[in-house]
This record gives C-alpha cells, structure tokens and sequence, in this order.
C-alpha cells in the first residue's frame, strides 16, 4: 500500500531561522500518527508545508500520492483543523458548513445529509443555528473538527486539536477521533505538545525539536527504548536484594533505594516480592515508574517539553481559544 | 469556477445581511454631506446651467460607493486575522474565483448603499426621477468592483488593521476629492487633471451624472468603457498579488 504522506528532506528556512530542517517521514495509510514537540518545534509549519498553504525551502513530499506541486488534487484529497480559529464568527454554524461544502464542490443535497451527520457527530445540533460568536472555545472547536471531516478527505491534519480547552471537552475529542480513524478509515495526523494526547491517541510519533526529528516510533517502542520500567525498592537489606536480582534487571543503589531495571513492571513486582520473600527479606516499600514520552524527549534533548510550553503566543492563542 | 465565485459571493451577501444596521449608519456622513454642502455651497457660487445639489448628488452617491467597496476590500485583513482566510485558501478553489467573488460581492453591497442614496436624493429633490436609474447602477457596480479589488490587493501584503488609517488618508480622500465629486473638473487646474484622469472615481462620478442628471464631461459609452477597463485591470492585480504571498 502506497504511503498516506511521505516527504524527503523537507526543509523550510524563515530567513535564517530553519523551522523545520530536513524531514523524512513515511505516514502509513490509516494511521493515526502524532508530531510531538515543544512550541517553536516546526509542526505547523510541517503541517502549512503538506497542505499546500507555504512552500518548502527545499526537499519534497508526496501527499495521498501527489507531489506538493499539485496543489489540487492534495487540496481536493486533504481536510485540516488549522491550531488558530479560522471560522467566521458572523457566519452561524451550519452557515460556516455549508461554505465550506460549497468550496469543496458538494451538491446540495449531500451538503444537507453531511451537514447533520458532522453537527450530529460533535454534538452540535442545538446551537448550528446561532452565530459563531456565541459559542464557547470547546464548541468552536468542535465545529471546525466538524468541518475538517465534512467532505470525507482520506487525510486529515489536526494542528493542536486541543489546546487550551479543558480536560473534559479534551477528552471527547479524542474519543471522537479516534473513533473517527476507526470508523472512517481516515489517515490522522496531529500534532501536539502535550504527551498524554500522542500517547493516548497516536499509532506512530514523532518527536520532534528544532526542526528535526529526534525520535520515532510507537509510543511503547519509543518508551521501550529506555530500557523498560523501573521498580523502586526500600528494604532493609538492599545490597543482599541487589545481588539477588542481578538477572532480573538491571539495579542500581542511589540514597539506600533500590532501582531495579525491568521490562513489563507490573509483572515483575509479584516475583521480585517472592524472592525477597523465600530470602526472608523485608520490602517496607515498592513502586513501579512507568516511563513517559515526557522521559523519551528529555533522553534526547536534556530539557522537558513543558519547559518552553506557555510562549507569550502560546498564551495568547490560549486565551482567544478559551473565549 | 461559476460555482466558487457564487460560493464566495454569498458569504459576502449573508455577512451582509447580518450587518444591515452599520451599512445604514454608513449613510450618515455622505447624506449630511449631500445637504448641508450641497445647500450651503449651492447658495453661495453658482454653477453655469445647473443646480449644485444636483450636480452633487451623483458625487455622493459615488462616495458612497468609493468607501463601501474599499472597506468591503480592505476587509480581507480582518479574514486574515481571524483565520477565516486560511480555510478559504486550503480549499480546492483558485484564487482568481476568490478575488472575483470577492468583487462581485463588495460591489453589489456597494451598490445597494448607493441605491438608497439615490432614493434619498430622490426624496429630498435633489434629482429627479427618470430611467436613468438602470444605467446609474451599472456604474455604481463597476465603480464597486474596481475599488473592491483595489482594496484587496492593497490588503494582499497587509497582516494588520494599523495601516487602514494611511489607506484613509492617503489613497481613499484624494480619491474622491479628484473625481470631480464635489466640484467640476472642467475649470481645474491642469495638474488636478491630470491626476483625475487616472482615478477610476472620475469616470464613476461621470457616468451617474449622466445618468442621473443629463450632464457628463466624456461620452457615456467612454466613461463606461474605461471603468470596465480598470476593473478588470484591478481584478487582474489583485489575483496576481493573491497568488504570491497570500498567508
Ligand atoms: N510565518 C513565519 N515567519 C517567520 N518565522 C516563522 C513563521 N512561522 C513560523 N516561524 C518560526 O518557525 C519556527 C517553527 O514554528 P512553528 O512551526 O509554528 O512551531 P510549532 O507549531 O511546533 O510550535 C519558530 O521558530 C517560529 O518562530
Ligand atoms: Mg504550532
């Protein structure tokens, strides 16, 4: 099966600032595959780059088979929720719909069954009536997903699907998507700084900073590349234990704690107890740290996602968002 | 490309609809302009063969249409601020139908501005009425396109409502002082003439007077023939501006 997207050495230069610095990336069709990384990473522009609105520097992609010089057809083949509001506040809702089933060249009566099946789907039947302006940022939101699935696009891009909406309206949305990618068979790509989203959501991801992709793979296998989970141990006896569990995992012994290196936590810590226990050594506790994609980008970069996340525009984006 | 055109046409048309309260007090200005101008400059100089509240009438329902269009225009920057811009950009529609919609929507909001105008200057006598109304809005439409499409490739560069106040005083007045809105060009100086004979207001201002009040410096057919010109000129560089470093 051909790939949904696949560029080669994308590159974008802003003056001389390089947003996004010779990517290659291959997106299965049907994937839902995640861009993770801080605010200045380059994902939207990534993103501006494969929906035809800036063109690259230099490097190439092909986009649901097309290269980037066919504009049509990848605009034809693509629907985009962009990360800045883009709808017409004067326009109601179901006026927004159908503008934008117009442009893309849908008849009438399949504008009307779209139209209600899409406002079905988020949610938003009772208010598609009234102008945009009255709407909360969750609702706003909700409506342009509306409208990036109204004409069945086989890709769709999702810049920062949830930012700055709360945890509740957050988690519908990815329900809602991945849903979608099941039902509808649409290749997702979306991108985001917060973990818990890529994690939670994503097939593949990349993680990406400075232009650059640092990492890549399935959440697990990106965490995995870690070396696994880490049980932490206090006990009375832990050099003793630690010899113990040599082949086990690997251990180490930092302020009298025990850190034991092993694949697949949760079953390990019912052995581990079973043979402190036949040694008769006493645990007094045990915990179990699971490794985030929040450990993987700090492996890579040595700073945290989070350091960088509220940017002067990042709040302001937030704060237009949230009215 | 009928089909985007129209598309793009209508959002304008309901956004329109939405607005009808600002395009009424729009009317204001140009209508306090018509009276108390036109009655207080009418009893102090006189006009050969003429009455000057009619010979300004037609100057102000151009005003009109001249501020309408450019605003209409020069409304992209708020479409592009808002975002709305972007969606319009993805999608699978040149930007040639984007920037004729566009037109075509600014001007028919420009001349349904201008109409009403025109049915107050009816009412308070400035002019009288007379078939000439079909071929007036005829001119308020091209007049209306050109100057929406000049508005927009002003725009085409612009990210942010800052420079709509240069836009005011340096392009959209001198306009209109030059068309020979407010004062007949046939006695001015040559200089003046010689710029109003490149504003597309001149000949606007020309072909309403004509049809509204029986009298014209150019043959009407002319005054039509260069406006058709420049509006499609104008349409021409704003789809070019718009296709080159649209975001
Ligand atoms: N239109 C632009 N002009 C100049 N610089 C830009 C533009 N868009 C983005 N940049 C710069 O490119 C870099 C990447 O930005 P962006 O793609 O928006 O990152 P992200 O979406 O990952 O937060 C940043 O340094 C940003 O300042
Ligand atoms: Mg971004």
């Amino acid at each position: 099966m051909k790939p949904a997207i696949a560029t080669k050495n994308l590159t974008k230069e802003f003056g001389r600032n390089r947003a996004v610095a010779s990517i290659s990336l291959e997106i299965k069709q049907g994937e839902i595959f995640g861009l993770l990384g801080p605010n200045g990473a380059g994902k939207t522009t990534t993103i501006s780059m494969l929906s035809t609105l800036i063109q690259p520097t230099s490097g190439s992609a092909q986009v649901s088979g097309f290269g980037l010089e066919r504009q049509d057809e990848i605009r034809k083949a693509i629907g985009i929720v962009f990360q800045d509001p883009s709808l017409d506040d004067e326009l109601t809702g179901k006026e927004n719909l159908d503008f934008h089933g117009r442009l893309y060249h849908m008849p009438s009566q399949l504008r009307a069954i779209r139209i209600s099946a899409v406002l079905k789907l988020v949610g938003l039947e009772d208010k598609a009536g009234q102008q945009v302006k009255t709407y909360s940022g969750g609702m706003k939101r909700r409506l342009e997903i509306a409208r990036g699935l109204m004409h069945h696009p086989k890709i769709l891009f999702l810049d920062e699907p949830t930012l700055g909406l709360d945890p509740q309206t957050r988690r519908g949305i990815w329900d809602y998507i991945s849903k979608l990618n099941q039902r509808e068979k649409v290749t997702i790509i979306l991108t985001t700084h917060y973990m818990e989203e890529a994690d939670a959501l994503c097939d593949r991801i990349a993680i990406i900073d400075r232009g650059k992709i640092i990492a890549l793979g399935t959440p697990t296998s990106l965490k995995d590349s870690l070396g696994g989970d880490v049980l932490v141990i206090e006990a009375i006896e832990v050099e003793k234990l630690a010899s113990l569990l040599n082949g086990t995992g690997k251990t180490k012994i930092t302020a009298g704690q025990l850190s034991v290196t092993v694949h697949n936590g949760e079953r390990m810590a019912p052995k581990l107890l079973a043979i402190a226990a036949k040694h008769k050594i006493k645990i007094t506790s045990l915990s179990l740290k699971k490794p985030t994609l929040e450990d993987v980008f700090i492996r890579h970069t040595g700073r945290t996602i989070r350091e960088e996340e509220a940017s002067p525009l990042d709040m302001m984006r937030v704060r237009r968002r949230a009215r | 490309m009928l089909n985007d055109i129209y598309t793009v046409w209508l959002r304008e048309m309901t956004r329109f609809g939405r607005a009808r309260s600002r395009v009424v007090s729009s009317l204001a200005m140009p209508l306090f302009w018509l009276i108390f101008l036109g009655t207080g400059f009418g009893s102090a100089f006189s006009l050969p063969g003429m009455d000057y509240t009619a010979f300004l009438a037609p100057g102000i329902i151009g005003m009109i249409v001249l501020f309408t269009s450019i605003f209409s225009g020069v409304s992209v920057i708020w479409d592009r601020q808002f975002g709305f811009l972007k969606e319009i950009l993805v999608a699978p529609v040149s930007r040639v139908s984007v920037v004729i919609g566009k037109a075509l929507g600014g001007a028919t909001v420009a001349t349904f501005s201008g109409l009403i105008m025109l049915a107050i200057a009816y009412a308070i006598g400035a002019i009288q009425p007379s078939y000439g109304i079909l071929p007036a809005m005829a001119f308020m439409f091209l007049t209306g396109t050109c100057f929406v499409a000049a508005g927009l490739a002003i725009a085409a560069r612009m990210r942010s409502m800052e420079g709509f106040q240069m836009i005011m005083s340096f392009i959209v007045m001198p306009t209109f002082f030059l068309s020979g809105a407010l004062f007949p060009l046939s006695t001015a100086p040559d200089w003046m003439r010689a710029i109003s004979n490149i504003d597309p207001l001149t000949y606007g201002v020309d072909g309403l007077r004509h049809a509204l009040a029986g009298n014209g410096m150019l043959p009407i057919w002319l005054d039509f023939t260069i406006l058709a010109v420049l509006a499609l000129v104008a349409i021409s560089l704003a789809s070019y501006l718009f296709r080159r470093g649209a975001l």
